[in-house]
This record gives C-alpha cells, sequence and structure tokens, in this order.
C-alpha cells in the first residue's frame, strides 16, 4: 500500500506529438510496487496514448519509460515480449479475438506461453471467468455478448498468467454498479493479497476512489494533479474539484480543442452558455 | 514497400529458422485456413475451369478446322491450360476471394486493436496469423491449380465428344501425347509464386490499414489490385524464362 516499495514503473519526460500537437507534453510519474495507480482526465486528454506507451506498443516523440528497470522505448520487439509476459493489459474496447470464443480468448495466454495441458488450462479459464462473474460464458464469441461483457472477459484475459502489473484502460465503463464493485473488489484483492500493481484509467470517481492508492489527473498534456484520494478530494485545484464532482462548470473547457473550433467554425457555442471564459487561461 | 519486405523476412525468419529453435507451427490453424482459403473456393474453381475448357475447344475449333487440323485440338486444350490459364485464371479467382477475405479479416482485426492485443500478450501477429494463411495458400493453389486444370480438360473433352467428331479414348490419347510433364510442372511453379505473391500482399494490407472501416475497404480493394498485377507481371516473367529464354 505504501509507497515505499520497489519502483515498478517511472515515466520520465514522456512528450508524444501527433503531427504539430503534443497530445502528452512531459509526463513524469512513478509507480511503486503494491500500488493501485489511478489516471483520470477528460476524454480525449491522452490516457489511452499514455498507457500505450507504458506497454511499449507506442514509441514517444522523446522521454522515457522504465518497466521493471528496464527501458522499454529503446527495446527491440523480441526484447519487449520478454518484458510483456510480466504484466497484463484491458484495452478500453476489450480487443477480444473475434475469431475465437470466450474460453479461447481467456486461454489463449496459457496456450502460447505456459506448459499446462489442456486440462488445467480449461480449469485456470473457468476460474478467471468466474472471478469476473462470466461463469458458463465460455463458448460464446465475442459479437454474442455485451460491450460490459466483453470488458469483463478481457480483464479475465489480462489476469490469465497471473500478472505481477495490471493495466486497465476504463474496466468499468459499461458495468452497471454492481459489476462496477465487483471488478473493483478483484482490483482490490489481487493488489492487497497478491501484490500486484496496478494502473487504471477511470471516469468512474465512486470506483477511483474506491481502489486508488494514488491518483494522478491529466489535463492539457501534462498531469494537473497528483496525489492520494484524500489530497485529491481536499485539493485547491479548482480544475481537480470540478472533474471529481463532475460540474459543467469550471475552469475545463467544455468541448473540443481550441483547433478544432477553427475546423467547425458553426458549432462554436453561444457565449451565454457554461462559464468556460471566466478561467480561461492556463495555471501551470 | 519497407513493410512489405519486412513482412517477408519476418515470414521466412518464422518458416525456416524458428521451427529449429523449437517453435514449430501449430498444424490446426493451419487446416483451418486450408479449408477457407482452399476447400471453399473449389466450386468457383471448378465452373471458371469448365468454362475456360469449353471456350479453348471450340475456339481451337474453329481456327484448326480451317486447317483441316482438327486433331490437334486437344492439344491446344491441354497446353494452354497448363501452362498459363490454369495457373493464372484459379489466382485470379483466388485473389478475389481469399485474398480479398484474409485483408479484410486482418484489416478489422488491425482496427479493432486485436493486432495490438496480440503483441502485448507478447504473441507474434506473424508468427500467430501470417504463418498459417501463408502454409495455406502455399498449399491449396497449387492444389486448385491441378483441380482446376482436370476440371478444364473435362471441359475441352465435352466439347470435342458432344460437339465434334472425337471419341473419348482419342481425346485422351492426344491430350496426353501432346503435354509433357515439364508443361504441368512450369504451371505449378507459377501457381507457387503466385500464392506467395496473392497472400504476402493480402496480408501486408490487412496489418497496415489505418483509419476505421473505411481504411480496411481501401486497403482490400488496394490488395487485390496489387495482388492481381503483380501476378500478371511475374506470369509473363516465368513464360519468359521458362519458354522463350530456354
Ligand atoms: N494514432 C493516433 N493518431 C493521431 N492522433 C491520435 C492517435 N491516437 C490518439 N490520438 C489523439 O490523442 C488524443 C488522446 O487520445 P486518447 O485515446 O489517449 O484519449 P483518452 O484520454 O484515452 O480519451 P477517452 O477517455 O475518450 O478514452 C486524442 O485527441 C486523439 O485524437
Ligand atoms: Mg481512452
Amino acid at each position: 500500500m505504501s509507497t515505499n516499495g520497489e519502483t515498478i514503473i517511472e515515466v520520465e519526460h514522456l512528450v508524444r506529438k501527433f503531427g504539430d500537437r503534443a497530445v502528452l507534453d512531459g509526463i513524469s510519474f512513478n509507480v511503486h510496487r503494491g500500488e493501485t495507480l489511478v489516471i483520470m482526465g477528460g476524454s480525449g486528454c491522452g490516457k489511452s496514448t499514455l498507457l500505450r506507451h507504458m506497454i511499449g506498443s507506442m514509441k514517444p516523440t522523446s522521454g522515457s519509460v522504465k518497466l521493471f528497470g528496464e527501458e522499454i522505448t529503446a527495446m527491440k520487439e523480441r526484447e519487449v515480449e520478454r518484458v510483456r509476459l510480466r504484466f497484463g493489459m484491458l484495452f478500453q474496447s476489450g480487443a477480444l479475438l473475434a475469431s475465437l470464443t470466450v474460453g479461447e480468448n481467456v486461454a489463449l495466454p496459457l496456450l502460447q506461453h505456459t506448459a499446462k495441458s489442456p486440462e488445467e488450462i480449461e480449469q485456470i479459464v473457468k476460474q478467471k471467468l468466474e472471478m469476473v462473474g462470466l461463469t458458463g460464458f465460455e463458448d460464446l464469441t465475442p459479437d454474442e455478448i455485451s460491450g460490459g461483457m466483453k470488458k469483463r472477459v478481457g480483464l479475465a484475459r489480462a489476469l490469465a498468467l497471473d500478472p505481477e502489473l495490471l493495466f486497465s484502460d476504463e474496466p468499468t465503463s459499461g458495468l452497471d454498479p454492481i459489476m462496477t464493485a465487483v471488478v473493483d473488489e478483484l482490483t482490490l484483492k489481487l493488489t492487497h493479497g497478491s501484490h500486484m500493481t496496478a494502473v487504471v484509467v477511470s471516469h468512474d470517481m465512486t470506483s477511483a476512489f474506491r481502489i486508488a492508492t494514488r491518483m494522478i489527473m491529466l489535463g492539457h498534456g501534462s498531469i494537473v494533479a497528483e496525489g492520494t484520494p484524500d489530497e485529491m478530494q481536499n485539493s485547491p485545484n479548482p480544475e481537480v474539484q470540478q472533474f471529481i464532482h463532475g460540474r459543467p462548470d469550471g475552469p475545463i473547457p467544455l468541448n473540443l480543442s481550441q483547433e478544432e473550433h477553427k475546423d467547425h467554425q458553426q458549432v462554436r457555442p453561444r457565449p451565454f452558455l457554461g462559464g468556460r471564459f471566466r478561467f480561461h487561461h492556463k495555471r501551470s | 514497400m519497407k513493410n512489405y519486405i519486412q513482412l517477408n523476412l519476418s515470414l521466412l525468419y518464422w518458416i525456416l529458422i524458428a521451427p529449429f529453435t523449437g517453435q514449430f507451427f501449430k498444424i490446426a490453424p493451419i487446416f483451418r485456413q486450408m479449408v477457407f482459403i482452399g476447400v471453399r473456393a473449389a466450386p468457383m474453381v471448378a465452373l471458371t475451369a469448365f468454362s475456360v475448357g469449353v471456350t479453348l475447344a471450340m475456339q481451337a475449333a474453329h481456327s484448326l478446322e480451317s486447317l483441316g487440323a482438327e486433331m490437334y485440338i486437344p492439344d491446344l486444350v491441354m497446353i494452354t491450360l497448363l501452362r498459363e490459364m490454369g495457373p493464372v485464371l484459379i489466382a485470379v479467382i483466388v485473389i478475389g476471394r481469399s485474398g480479398s477475405a484474409v485483408a479484410a479479416e486482418l484489416g478489422t482485426m488491425k482496427v479493432s486493436e486485436e493486432i495490438e492485443a496480440l503483441q502485448v500478450m507478447a504473441i507474434n501477429p506473424v508468427q500467430f496469423l501470417v504463418v498459417p494463411r501463408f502454409l495455406a495458400m502455399m498449399v491449396m493453389l497449387p492444389a486448385l491449380t491441378i483441380f482446376g486444370n482436370y476440371i478444364g480438360i473435362l471441359g475441352g473433352w465435352a466439347v470435342c465428344t458432344f460437339a465434334l467428331d472425337f471419341n473419348t479414348a482419342g481425346y485422351v490419347l492426344r491430350a496426353l501425347e501432346s503435354a509433357d510433364t515439364w508443361d504441368l510442372y512450369s504451371g505449378m511453379i507459377k501457381s507457387v509464386v503466385f500464392a506467395w505473391i496473392i497472400i504476402t500482399i493480402a496480408c501486408n494490407a490487412g496489418l497496415t490499414v489505418e483509419g476505421g472501416a473505411e481504411g480496411v475497404g481501401q486497403a482490400t480493394t488496394a490488395s487485390v489490385v496489387q495482388a492481381l498485377l503483380a501476378m500478371l507481371v511475374m506470369n509473363a516473367v516465368l513464360t519468359g524464362i521458362f519458354f522463350f529464354a530456354a
């Protein structure tokens, strides 16, 4: 729980540009063993992009990402694979293989990376699906299940190899409150019991405050605020307050980014809508 | 182009080197792809080949009769089919049916993050997705070509026995006498080369898709056009090497 454990992830001065636009603009933070780091921030602020850099599937424009003490941005594909065996990832879309059944999806990492017998694998698949509340869904295909179920299958697959580090991109979006609680319980159980480390992107504030040991909030390419859930709750930063209480009025611009306004003059909101002009300057 | 070369190199690694380091390819997915790429294309191949055999025999009858050389009709059908029409037309069918399907399937996987998910699970997409399709195509296109040749010859026979005054034995004897094994082998070599071209272009198009469903559509169309052009140019080159330069 505490931050004195070994450092698992070190992100330093991470910059990622798409064209001229810096989506990530100098991000630095560390994650220690056993922590659950929640990354929050408005839609499109670069949370998924940040995760993609941490799993080595995107290369940064500049900056460094170290997993388990190893720099992954400079690694060859073959070396990255070795590191990837140590963590699991749940994609925002679930990213299940459409040509395989639910059970085969969860079994895939086991089949590829372990020498377990088919019976053992079947057993593990059952157990992982049970953990996410999907007992008996093995034989359905991904297009026969709902969005929230896909998420949970994705989580079961990410956990198939019992990773020591889990990345999840909005694990609870699309889930009902009870399932959200089940998934949160699962994350808590794994981080407390098995000392798993988790990095979770979440929009869902109830869930975020339930599981986080530390939180960071992204905005305009950098970290707006960072701290324990208590510190965030009591943060004097109006952007944080606006975000965690979900208020439409505040310093966070309501709509699309500035450039997109230039492209779409006709969707510019009428001036009396929202207080977004009141705090337009950027704090740093 | 860089992607295409990389894909070919990585494919060679997974097929020629990796099996000796203990990473042998799994058999089940290869069979699944063989059914998909090959067996399901068989009816279309049969229909095409039969029409071509019939057409060739009718054209041959038309031209050769005026020379009083009707007896050479089976020769013409046989040699044209084995050397050119068989391998090329069956490759055209397989490009339109199986190449496009592979490009669309891999492209859809790319845009729905499935490829990325495989990589993050430390599963190499070339090993997992491309190798089975490649091996299936390398086996099935030559097999379909042999099958198509046979059906085409049957088409020629139909014209010769029902519309002209050949009997079955006459047709078969004449056909066997005219063609030598090199006619068959050259066609087989062509179809192996075409198989390589078709499947690598299709897989490369799929794996490099960008931009959602629209991107998948464009990549699929592009893969069909590129494969057709590459296949036809390669056919001219191989015919030149086999029958012209020698
Ligand atoms: N491959 C890409 N090419 C160009 N721009 C991209 C690419 N991927 C992401 N972006 C841009 O980066 C920004 C951040 O995207 P990202 O998906 O990381 O947002 P997010 O914070 O995860 O949003 P959400 O909460 O809606 O999932 C977006 O403005 C997006 O347009
Ligand atoms: Mg996202």
